[in-house]
C-alpha cells in the first residue's frame, strides 16, 4: 500500500530526498509536466481541457524528526528536534540515523536508581542521547556523521475499526491523496505540488506558489485530532471517523469563506461526512500560499490524525476515502467550470 | 538455536509478572535437547535438569522468566483504557507508545500523546502522570469489551533491534537476557564434566516478590543457588561506580547476600579461563532471586552474575550479546569446578 510506503519512508524538514523520490516514481508516468525546483518541491502538471482559472492542490513531503548535533566519547549521538516535537515522547523509543538508516535507541535512566522526585519532572533535551551501540566516538563516526537527521522508527499498522497506526501521517497522508489524484483524474488541468520544509515555517510553499501563481488552491494535511475520555467536544480539534475536517481558521490563515462554503455544497451533495477543523492553533503551507504574488483563495482540506508529531500517529481509512471521495467531486466540479 | 534468535523470540514475546506461562513452550524447547528432564512447578517456573557425574552435589541456577507491564483498569466511555504499572515502570517512559493488551486475543493499541500545537508551553517541563494517560486500540467500548477485562496484562510492542558491535535493543532484556545466559551455559555443560547435578530455572515473578525463585529453591535445595540477572550500563546520568561497563563481561557481586567462599572461586574461574569480568557492589539484599534463595530453609550460599544492560526497565533495553555468552561461559566452568571433595572447603567461613 502506498500509505504505507510513504509512512516507512524517511523525510525529516529540509531532507526529503527519500519520499520526494518515492513520490516521483509513482507521479511520473502520469503528469504532463513535472519538475523540481531549487529548493527541492516538485511541480507537476496535469493538462486538462479547461483552464479558466488555475487550481494548485498540495501536500507537504516534509515530518519532524531529529538532527545530530554532537558525538560524545562513549559514541553516543547528541541531537535537536526539528519541528514541533513535545520531548516528553521521545524517550525509550527507536529511531533511524542517517541515510543508511542505522538504528539507535533512546534510552533513560533507569528507575531503581532514580531519587524520588525525579520522575515527576520531564527529561531535559540535555538528558537525552541516541545510542546506535557505538563503543566510542570513532566507532560512532564510522556510521554517523554530525548534521545527520534521524527519523522515528515506526512502522505502519492497520488496526481497530478501520484504523492506520505510523509515523508521519502529517502529511505522508496528504502526499497519498494527492498522488491518487494525479492518477485517478483525467482531462482536468491542475498544478500538484509536494512541498519541502512545511514542519520548521512553511518553506517551500512560497517559491512554489510564486512559480506557480495559482487563483486557487487545496492544501491536503493531516491535521490535529484530540480526543480524550470525557473532554468536551468544543475542545477536540477534529474526531476522527467524522469525515474530512476543513479548516475555518488557524496562525496562518483565515480561510476565503466562500470557496469553503463551495466545498461544503459539494460534500452535501455527493452526501460526503465532513467535519470543521475548530482549533486555531497550528498552521500550514496556505499561511504562504495565499500571499504568494497578488494573493490567492485557499481552503485545507485534512484527514484527522491521533497523536502527530509523535511516532505513532492514527488515523481512519474511513476519513482517508471520505476525503478521496470529497477530492474527486471537488475536481469534477471545477473541471465543468463552475468551481 | 543461534544466541541472538532466541533473544529475539524470548524478548519480543510477553509475560508480564504472574503471567509468564506464554513464555513456557520456547524455553522448554530451546532447552530439550540439552536436558534430561524439565518440569513446571505450580507457580509455573520452568525446571531444566542437567544430571552431574555425582548426584552429591546441587547447583541451581535463576534466571528470571517474567518482565514488568502494566495491566487494565477501566475501560471508558469512549473506548479508550486505563492503566496500572506491574513491576517498576518509569512513567516518560511509555507515553506515545505502541502497545500490546493481551486479552482474549491480542490487540493492539497506542498510549496517545498530545499533540504540541495544543499545549502551553510550561506544560512540556512537567513528566504525564500514568493515570492521566491512556491507550487507544482504536474500537469502541462494546468492542472493547468484547475482547478485554479489567485484570488484563499490556506490554510495550517492541521487536529487538540489532544495533552495531553485536548489541541489541529490545524490551524485557531483562532478564531474558539471563535466560540466554542459562542457554550458553547448558550449552557449555554439554561440552565438558561436571560432577554436580545442575539445575537451572526460569522464575516467576521475580519484579514483584521473588515468589518463583522462593519456591523453586525450597524444592530443589541447592547447595548452591546463583541468581543471573542483569546490572546496570554504564552511561553518562550514571556514577560509574553504580554501574558496569558494556562488552566488559560479567558483573560480579559483592556483599552480604554473596557466599565470599564461592565468590572468591568464581572469580578465580574467570581469571584462569581469561573471561573478563567487573565487580559489583551491593551491601544488603540484592534486588534478585538472590535474596530469596540466600534465606530459604535453613539457608542457602549464593551468587549473582549480571548482565550488564542499559536503560533498565524501559522498552529499549541494551546488551551485548559477547557479555551473554562470557556469563554463560564463566557459570559453566564455575560449574565443572565444584566437586563434592571441594565443597566444603569452598563454603567454610
Amino acid at each position: 500500500m502506498l500509505l504505507k510506503l510513504l509512512t516507512e519512508s524517511s523525510g525529516v524538514s529540509g531532507n526529503e530526498k527519500e519520499v520526494r523520490d518515492l513520490i516521483m516514481d509513482e507521479i511520473r508516468g502520469y503528469s504532463d509536466s513535472i519538475k523540481i525546483d531549487r529548493l527541492g518541491n516538485i511541480i507537476a502538471y496535469k493538462k486538462g481541457l479547461n483552464s479558466s482559472q488555475k487550481l494548485m492542490i498540495t501536500a507537504h513531503m516534509d515530518e519532524v524528526g531529529l538532527l545530530i548535533t554532537d558525538i560524545d566519547s562513549s559514541g553516543l549521538l547528541k541531537f535537536i528536534t526539528v519541528g514541533g516535537i513535545d520531548k516528553r515522547i521521545l524517550v525509550s523509543k527507536s529511531v533511524h540515523v542517517g541515510k543508511d538508516k542505522v538504528y539507535g535507541v533512546i534510552g533513560a535512566k533507569p528507575i531503581h536508581l532514580q531519587k524520588k522526585k525525579e520522575w515527576i519532572n520531564a527529561l531535559d533535551m540535555d538528558d537525552l542521547y541516541i545510542d546506535i551501540g557505538a563503543t566510542s566516538k570513532e566507532d560512532a563516526e564510522k556510521y554517523v556523521n554530525i548534521g545527520d537527521y534521524a527519523s522515528f522508527q515506526s512502522d505502519y499498522i492497520e488496526f481497530g475499526d478501520n484504523l492506520i497506526k505510523a509515523k508521519a501521517l502529517d502529511n505522508r497522508v496528504g502526499c497519498s491523496l494527492l498522488i491518487d489524484l494525479i492518477k485517478e483524474i483525467k482531462d482536468i488541468s491542475f498544478y500538484a505540488v509536494f512541498t519541502v520544509m512545511e514542519e520548521v515555517g512553511l518553506v517551500g510553499a512560497g517559491p512554489a506558489a510564486y512559480e506557480v501563481n495559482p487563483d486557487m488552491a487545496i492544501v491536503l494535511e493531516g491535521t490535529l485530532c484530540y480526543e480524550m475520555p470525557n473532554m468536551d467536544s468544543h475542545l477536540m480539534p477534529t474526531q476522527i471517523g467524522k469525515g474530512p475536517a476543513i479548516s475555518l481558521a488557524d496562525r496562518t490563515t483565515v480561510y476565503n469563506p466562500q470557496f469553503r462554503k463551495r466545498i461544503e455544497e459539494i460534500a452535501k451533495s455527493n452526501q460526503i461526512p465532513y467535519q470543521y477543523r475548530k482549533s486555531s492553533m497550528g498552521g500550514n503551507d496556505s499561511g504562504k500560499i495565499h500571499t504568494a504574488k497578488t494573493g490567492s483563495i485557499t481552503t485545507c482540506i485534512s484527514v484527522p490524525c491521533r497523536y502527530i508529531h509523535s511516532p505513532n500517529s492514527v488515523m481512519s481509512i474511513k476519513d482517508y476515502e471520505n476525503t478521496q471521495k470529497l477530492l474527486r467531486a471537488i475536481l469534477t466540479e471545477y473541471g465543468k467550470g463552475v468551481l | 538455536m543461534e544466541t541472538k534468535a532466541l533473544l529475539e523470540l524470548l524478548s519480543n514475546d510477553y509475560g508480564v509478572s504472574g503471567f509468564e506461562h506464554t513464555l513456557k513452550d520456547s524455553i522448554i524447547n530451546s532447552f530439550n535437547k540439552f536436558s534430561d528432564d524439565i518440569k513446571v512447578d505450580a507457580l509455573g517456573n520452568v525446571i531444566i535438569f542437567k544430571k552431574g557425574q555425582s548426584n552429591n552435589v546441587k547447583i541451581m541456577l535463576a534466571a528470571h522468566m517474567d518482565e514488568i507491564g502494566l495491566m487494565v483498569k477501566d475501560i471508558e466511555d469512549n473506548g479508550f483504557i486505563r492503566f496500572t504499572n506491574i513491576g517498576g515502570i518509569d512513567p516518560r517512559t511509555i507515553l506515545g507508545q505502541e502497545v500490546v493488551v493481551h486479552g482474549t486475543k491480542d490487540l493492539f493499541g497506542v498510549i496517545g500523546s498530545k499533540p504540541p500545537h495544543l499545549q502551553e508551553k510550561s506544560e512540556q517541563d512537567k513528566a504525564i502522570k500514568m493515570e492521566d494517560m491512556t491507550i487507544d486500540i482504536g474500537l469502541s467500548k462494546d468492542e472493547v469489551q468484547k475482547y478485554i477485562n479489567i485484570g488484563d496484562t499490556i506490554t510495550v510492542r517492541r521487536n529487538l533491534i540489532e544495533l552495531k558491535n553485536n548489541r541489541v535493543s529490545g524490551k524485557a532484556l531483562d532478564d531474558r537476557a539471563g535466560i540466554l545466559v542459562l542457554y550458553e551455559c547448558i550449552k557449555e555443560l554439554s561440552k565438558i564434566d561436571h560432577e554436580a547435578d545442575i539445575y537451572l530455572v526460569t522464575t516467576v515473578q521475580e519484579e514483584v516478590s521473588m515468589a518463583g525463585a522462593l519456591t523453586s529453591s525450597f524444592k530443589i535445595n541447592p547447595d548452591i543457588g546463583i541468581a543471573v540477572d542483569v546490572g546496570f550500563g554504564t552511561t553518562p546520568e550514571l556514577n560509574k561506580s553504580n554501574s558496569i561497563e558494556l562488552g566488559e563481561g560479567p558483573g560480579i557481586t559483592l556483599g552480604g547476600n554473596i557466599h565470599p567462599g564461592l565468590r572468591k572461586k568464581l572469580v578465580e574461574v574467570a581469571k584462569e579461563y581469561n573471561i573478563p569480568y567487573q565487580m559489583e557492589v551491593s551491601p544488603g539484599p540484592t534486588g534478585t532471586d538472590a535474596r530469596a534463595m540466600q534465606i530459604t530453609r535453613e539457608g542457602i550460599p549464593s551468587l549473582v552474575l549480571s548482565v550488564p544492560l542499559r536503560y533498565m526497565h524501559t522498552s529499549v533495553e541494551v546488551v551485548d550479546i559477547k557479555d551473554i555468552k562470557d556469563t554463560g561461559k564463566l557459570l559453566a566452568f564455575f560449574i565443572a569446578s565444584v566437586s563434592s571433595e571441594n565443597l566444603e572447603g569452598l563454603l567454610c567461613y
